[in-house]
């Protein structure tokens, strides 16, 4: 399942509804990711995150996160999996993504989930923009996450 | 005319989101932008930025038909 919304996303609430969905598996792993405040130097509070911004193309977003969903269900052996990306203004602390995998074994879930959340970071088609108060800056993905992208061949 | 999308940094950078630009095929029409927006043009020869005709993924040419939506954007980055 692939759900790109603007409004705020709750993690509890989609891991409850997951896990109600995934009877019958012995594993469920989550993971939450947020919007970092940015780390400033000393003297460079102006750099400081106030909001991030991102900008979907709809249809085609979801279109390519379920084909790298089905990836991961022909990869790993997993029962289900799901992902919550949020778009549109987002402020510091907000999640911004939810992955949830369940499977019969944990070390399926848990790789699964980390695959998951490596294609999304250099495939899942979002734009962003970091907002801060000495302006706003493109981000596009880091060296890190090609060679995260790179450790699954 | 097909349906012509910018996203990110492009669209900023052209002023616009969606125009209706007249091409025959996907170099057609990049041949087009980048003549307005020699940065934009940079950026896809190098690999900086993808296309996609009727929201699939295209490397090299396509051919473009009317009411057809083409898309061009820079990195993408989600999560």
């Amino acid at each position: 399942m692939v759900i790109v919304q603007t409004e705020p996303i709750d993690p509890s609430l989609l891991l409850h509804d997951f896990t109600k969905r995934a009877g019958g598996a012995g594993a469920i792993v989550s993971f939450t990711g947020l919007v970092r405040p940015g780390e400033a130097c000393p003297g460079n509070e102006a750099a400081l995150v106030t909001a991030l911004e991102l900008q979907a193309y709809p249809g085609f977003t979801e279109k390519v996160m379920a084909g790298i969903v089905d990836e991961a269900q022909a990869r790993f052996a997993i029962r289900d999996a799901m992902v919550a990306h949020r778009y549109g203004r987002i402020g510091p602390t907000d999640p911004i993504i939810f992955v949830a995998t369940a499977a019969h074994h944990r070390r399926d879930a848990f790789l699964a989930a980390d695959y998951l959340m490596d294609q999304f970071k250099t495939r899942a088609p979002f734009w962003k923009k970091e907002h801060a108060p000495d302006g706003a800056r493109w981000i596009e993905p880091r060296a890190q996450d090609h060679q995260d992208l790179a450790r699954w061949g | 005319m097909a349906k012509v999308l910018l996203f990110g940094w492009f669209a900023e950078k052209a002023g616009w989101a969606e125009q209706q630009i007249a091409g025959a095929t996907l170099l057609h029409l990049k041949t087009i932008l980048g003549e307005c927006h020699p940065d934009i043009a940079a950026a896809l020869a190098v690999g900086k930025g993808r296309s996609a005709v009727n929201q699939s993924l295209v490397y090299g040419d396509a051919p473009v038909n009317d009411g057809d939506e083409v898309a061009f954007f820079p990195p993408v980055s989600g999560g």
